[in-house]
């Protein structure tokens, strides 16, 4: 027999959303009424004609995965990579069997055990010994398997001192633990894993890697799928590349990281009001991101020790004074640390206009990055409303410069950040 | 999706769309722990953080029961059936009523409970309806005592009958997961038919022999109204609890078992077919 334990054939998975049309123009009672009344029309003929009744005006037809092929032999730890609303996600669903396909067939060899989150079917106003019972079964584990790994599991999680507390008054380092405790001591021939890592302190992360190490060596075939590329580097020997939809590369590990990297090189070239994979009320929506020189001229990539400034533009549906408006972007490393967050909070500027269509300006004096391509989210709340959220918004292509204005270059190899400093030599007289 | 030993003894599965599962009552089996700890999940979080906990499940029925004697018995002068207590013959049905009412409401309610379940692990989805008749059945058993105490201070001892009450329990179960496991799959999609089942409750409690004896009913209009199930199943509660007092009125009870017999399929059917879609919906 041959070692392919997961064979995927033209897998596609296709989702209809509807969109509402005009919400924002909407300015009478009236108008609103005859909306609704519409809508409702709609929504019983679906009803009476047997058709899936979607919400909205218009609809649209969106494949979150389109001919998806691979083989994953006995024993591989395959790291699944993209953006966010790349299809990795629906990918494992389907895995996992949560969801089915539109079209296309996978076939599976050996039992699948999928932790799709930490903690999943977890009951706050149950104890840490219940919850442990509860949280296996729904993973798939027998009671007797849970009670011979029960010891194990709950010295693995470093709770003993809690286990008959419930778990609502744990503090959320003790809730994780726990939860991935359980999740690492599942023993399927198949792992299929989504992204969680994210979330824990750093040293527990360690652990869990190295408990996920441990299993894939086992001759155990693991699916990964993380933003931290590190831990993708580390775990698994080959990568899956998944661009909107797609398969984009496929192999190597490394080679694989490498694309998805040359990947998020192109993002600041696609335009942000196309974006769909964005959350929020969305009555304010970004739609592009700009970097400038202080002579006022558009860089493709920056140079560290430039001054520099960012404008996000955006439209509006509404028009606000001094609204309080909280715009914020954070700054990833490639490997996925999250290095810096810059947001109009901390520096006081949290009172700002609402035009139609403008920009929020953020100055970034003396740009302390070092050389490489940083991943950046974007967020902006207006009145406590979060209005538009998008996950690798741009990128920032930065290039070594003189940033300690010695008339030499910094050269990258120590780290991400440069920092202002200066050295001296002291004698201590004794 | 099916599964099929090989000669290697693993597992061989295949995720096809559309794909009917071969193996489908089987693999219900195969989870019968996870029913269990989900049951048990329920029933240990059911009265949590209330300061009387499980004295609901006594209080509930016990005050309906007397509102409904003093109403029908006294101000309304209802004959009871035969010379058993009014009070008694009331909450020989309250028992399999509230049963039934919590029970749909519950399994109504089960898909919505569970997101976070639905949306990241997979078992067969009608574990989670069924896994709520428990909860139901274990207030059942508690105001049950009641009923037992009810008998002892009326000195009212039942005949042969009762006997045959795990029958009838089971019944008003089946009668009450037919029209849940419809709704709570509409539910998914259309959160409306959160609004109708408190509705449906509190209309139902009035027009099936709660507060009353079926015996009312002019003939010519019995066996139009065994049409809702559950007179079948409250008659038959009176008849286990009550023995002769109150004898079964056989075509209108064939008329309910057959009811619920429908309802069963049609929701079954309708679940396994949206069972699917249930994770991109919710």
């Amino acid at each position: 027999m041959s070692d392919i334990v997961i064979k995927a054939e033209n897998l596609g998975k296709k989702y209809t959303i509807g969109h509402q049309r005009g919400r924002g123009e909407q300015t009478t009672f009236r108008e609103v009424l005859v909306q609704n009344a519409r809508n409702v029309w709609n929504k019983s003929q679906d009803l009476i004609g047997g058709r899936p009744v979607i919400g909205g005006d218009t609809m649209e037809v969106v494949w979150a995965l389109k001919d998806v092929n691979f083989e994953i032999r006995r024993g591989e730890a395959l790291g699944i990579i993209g953006r966010n609303g790349a299809g990795k996600s629906t990918l494992l669903k389907i895995l996992s069997r949560i969801t089915e396909p539109t079209e296309g067939r996978v076939t599976i060899r050996g039992r699948v055990a999928s932790l799709l989150e930490v903690g999943t079917g977890f009951h706050s106003e149950l104890t840490g010994r219940e919850n442990i019972y509860l949280n296996g079964t729904i993973l798939g584990m027998t009671r007797a398997e849970i009670k011979r790994k029960f010891d194990e599991i709950v010295a693995f999680a470093e709770v003993e001192k809690y286990l008959d507390t419930p778990v609502k008054r744990y503090s959320s380092g003790m809730y994780v633990r726990l939860a991935f405790a359980v999740a690492a001591h599942l023993e399927p021939e198949i792992l299929v894993v989504d992204e969680v890592l994210a979330v824990g302190d750093a040293q527990f992360q360690k652990k869990c890697l190295g408990k996920m190490g441990d299993v894939a060596h086992e001759g155990q075939t693991v699916l990964f799928v993380s933003h931290n590329m590190a831990a993708v580097q580390q775990l698994c020997q080959i990568g899956m590349v998944l661009k909107q939809g797609k398969i984009r590369f496929s192999g190597d590990i490394g080679n694989a990281i490498n694309q998805y990297v040359q990947d998020i090189k192109t993002v600041g070239a696609i335009n942000l009001a196309e974006r769909r994979d964005r959350r929020g009320s969305q009555w304010l929506k970004f739609t592009k991101v700009l970097f400038f020189d202080s002579e006022g001229n558009i860089l493709k990539q920056v140079i560290s020790g430039q001054d520099v400034f960012i404008r996000f533009y955006y439209v509006s549906d509404k028009v606000m004074r001094n609204a309080t408006i909280n715009i914020a972007f954070n700054v990833r490393s490639i490997q996925g640390y999250l290095l810096t967050n810059l947001n109009s909070f901390d520096v006081n500027k949290s009172s700002m206009d609402l035009y139609k269509t403008g920009f929020f300006q953020c100055d970034w004096p003396r740009f302390n990055l070092r050389s490489g391509s940083y991943d950046c989210a974007l967020f902006c709340a207006v009145n406590g409303d979060i209005v538009d959220w998008l996950q690798s918004a741009f990128t920032i292509q930065v290039e070594d410069g003189d940033y300690f204005n010695t008339g030499s270059i910094i050269n990258r190899e120590q780290g991400d950040v440069l920092l202002s400093y200066d050295w001296s030599s002291y004698s201590i007289n004794s | 999706m099916k599964e099929q030993s090989t000669s290697h003894h693993d597992t061989v599965l295949v995720i096809e769309p559309g794909r009917t599962e071969k193996n489908y009552w089987t693999d219900l089996w195969r989870y019968r722990e996870l029913f269990l700890i989900l049951a048990w999940r329920d029933v240990s979080v059911r009265y949590k953080q209330t300061v009387i906990g499980i004295l609901w499940a006594i209080l509930r029925p016990l005050l309906t029961m007397v509102v409904f004697t003093v109403i029908f018995g006294r101000i309304a002068k209802l004959p009871s059936d035969g010379v058993a207590p009014y009070a008694l013959m009331v909450f020989a049905a309250m028992l399999p009523w509230t049963l039934f009412s919590n029970a749909l409401s519950e399994a109504s309610n089960s898909l919505i409970n569970n997101t976070n379940l639905i949306g990241k692990v997979y078992f067969p989805r009608l574990i989670i309806p069924t896994s709520t008749l428990v909860t139901a059945f274990i207030d059942f058993l508690i105001s049950f005592v009641i009923l037992i105490g009810m008998m002892i201070y009326y000195q009212f001892v039942p005949g042969w009958p009762i006997l045959y009450l795990p029958f009838f329990i089971v019944l008003a179960l089946l009668a009450s997961l037919g029209p849940g496991l419809w709704i709570t799959a509409l539910n998914v999609k259309y959160r409306d038919f959160r609004y109708v089942i408190p509705f449906v409750v509190q209309f139902g409690l009035y027009i099936s022999p709660v507060g009353f004896s079926s015996n009312v009913i002019p003939e010519q209009w019995r066996l139009l109204y065994s049409l809702n199930p559950m007179v079948g199943v409250i008659d038959g509660f009176r008849w286990c609890l009550l023995g002769g007092n109150s004898p079964l009125y056989l075509t209108g009870f064939l008329m309910s078992l057959f009811i619920i017999a429908a309802f069963l399929y049609m929701g079954i059917r309708r679940f396994r077919k949206t069972e699917k879609t249930f994770a991109d919906l919710i």
